[in-house]
């Protein structure tokens, strides 16, 4: 009786999935365009005005004429080879000291607690030590940048160690391995889906740290363009240098779950 | 000649648990030995210090040659593919070629290139018995290698370990808990309870035995396994 009910409870549901989810996509479309179309007609009857936020049509004639005169492209170049840098300097420290703490239990006892105590600091609360140890240059946004990517990756790449199975490691060991094959061929690619989670928390964490680091005394960059724009009461130029910040983070993202699919094809889908 | 396993004495303790107290075993070059017990009577112990897993111990277990192992799980490495999980640790140049004719061996030709898995439960543990050959030990350990697997892939890999056994002789030492299976593969079958062994039965049937020609010894095994069991005939 009871299975025959869940049978008929069930059978509509899975009837109706199909169709549905081939609307679905089409359909969530539906309420952001009617919110920036609402948004257009609030700017166009004079509700919203232009000093507390520009129209998405003037957004969209402003980024044109911003790429078109190269202000938008330079403003580009030079975030992104901060974060890019940044993200060199604390992707290499992240992974050095993940490697080292993950793989000695010398490099764990020594290094593991001093990170685990300073991971718990919000990062983005060390802007005035930074400007006070390296200036309101180009350093101290690198250094943000740098500590915003370390952390993560330490993290995920330390865990992502611990967690290989023992019962790989011991057949390793009775198979003949040696110590190196066993590190190459076991461990770390053991590690591996979990420094990937790593890494896009880290990506997500640069932009993050970029944006924060370029509102102190920036000029040059994505950060000082949107401060600059503030000044001069420019909602729209704001609004396109926000915009191209959520590209850049949804592109690095696209970015890293390409490199997840490449790297863990092994994995059963 | 040398013996491929010689424990004298040995003695494995958890804490206050005693595991293995007092086993004196030793193995002929060739020999297949099946461990027979209950769960937690030490028999899995025993195989992972032979196997050089766990060294703190009281006796001596020497094992000279070269030793190689197969466990209940395959324990492949999931991110390698099948043919290299065989050839890894092989140090061998030609370790593509001595893992497909292995393939060929346990009867998984074509799945060099498979991702482990997207293997079976019996293929898998045959690319399992694959690594473990190739490696030409003078002792092979099984640990329970059929235990998850199904009562019909059970059978085909039962036939398959013998056949492999028959051509590489290398000494086996089998862990089971399943006295059909230690009939139909050993010459010789030890007892283990509470850490020691407490009875040695040799089978001396042809071989390949068949199931019906096993059943008298089952009882008298069974018997020393605290099992009572009337047989039919």
């Amino acid at each position: 009786m009871t299975s025959s009910t869940a049978e008929v409870a069930a059978r509509p549901k899975s009837a109706t999935t199909a169709p549905t989810r081939k609307l679905t996509l089409p359909l969530r479309w539906i309420s952001p365009v009617a919110l920036v179309l609402l948004w257009q007609l609030a700017s166009s009857t004079g509700v919203l005005s232009p000093d507390k936020l520009a129209s998405p049509l003037t957004v969209a004639e402003t980024a044109g004429e911003l790429i078109a005169d190269g202000q938008l492209g330079e403003a580009f170049a030079v975030s992104i080879t901060r974060v890019f840098f940044g993200f060199l300097i604390g992707g290499f420290t992240g992974v050095a000291l993940g490697l080292v703490s993950g793989l000695s239990r010398w490099g764990e006892t020594l290094l593991d607690p001093p990170v685990q105590m300073l991971r718990t600091l919000p990062h983005l609360g060390l802007i005035p030590l930074f400007i006070l140890w390296f200036g309101i240059g180009e350093e101290p946004k690198l250094a943000l940048v740098a500590a915003g990517v370390a952390f993560p990756l330490y993290l995920n790449l330390h865990a992502g160690i611990r967690q290989t199975d023992p019962g790989l490691v011991e057949a390793a060991r009775v198979l003949g391995y040696s110590r190196f094959e066993r590190v190459v061929h076991v461990v770390l690619p053991s590690a591996v889906p979990q420094t990937l989670v790593g890494l896009r928390i880290a990506l997500g964490t640069a932009w993050l740290s970029l944006i924060v680091g370029e509102q102190v005394n920036a000029d040059a960059g994505l950060g000082f363009l949107i401060n600059n724009a503030r000044e001069f009461l420019r909602t729209d130029v704001v609004v396109v240098g926000l915009v191209v910040y959520a590209l850049l983070g949804l592109t690095t993202d696209a970015l890293v779950r390409l490199l997840e699919r490449k790297v863990l094809r092994w994995q059963k889908r | 000649m040398a013996k491929a396993v010689s424990v004298r004495g040995l003695h494995k303790a958890f804490g206050a648990r005693t595991v293995l107290d007092g086993i004196d075993l030793e193995v002929e070059p060739g020999e297949f030995v099946a461990l027979l017990g209950r769960s937690g009577c030490g028999k899995s112990t025993l195989l992972r210090i032979l196997a050089g897993l766990d060294r703190e111990v009281r006796g001596a277990a020497r094992v000279p040659g070269k030793v190689s192992i197969a466990f209940q799980q395959p324990r492949l490495l999931p991110w390698r593919k099948v043919w290299r999980n065989i050839a890894l640790g092989l140090h061998r140049p030609d370790g593509r070629a001595v893992a497909l004719r292995a393939l060929q061996e346990v009867r998984l030709p074509g799945h060099a290139d498979a991702w482990p898995l997207t293997l079976s439960g019996g293929e898998a543990q045959r690319v399992s018995l694959a690594r473990a050959l190739v490696r030409e030990p003078d002792v092979l350990l099984l640990d329970e290698p059929f235990g998850a697997l199904d009562a019909l892939t059970r059978l085909a890999m039962h036939h398959l370990v013998e056949d492999l056994w028959t051509r590489h002789k290398p000494a086996v030492l089998l862990v089971t808990h399943d006295v059909d299976e230690a009939l139909l593969l050993a010459d010789r079958i030890l007892v283990l309870d509470e850490g020691r062994i407490v009875a040695t039965h040799h089978v001396d049937l042809p071989r390949p035995r068949r199931r019906a020609s096993v059943v008298e010894q089952r009882t008298r095994v069974l018997a020393d396994l605290g099992v009572e069991v009337e047989e039919a005939a």
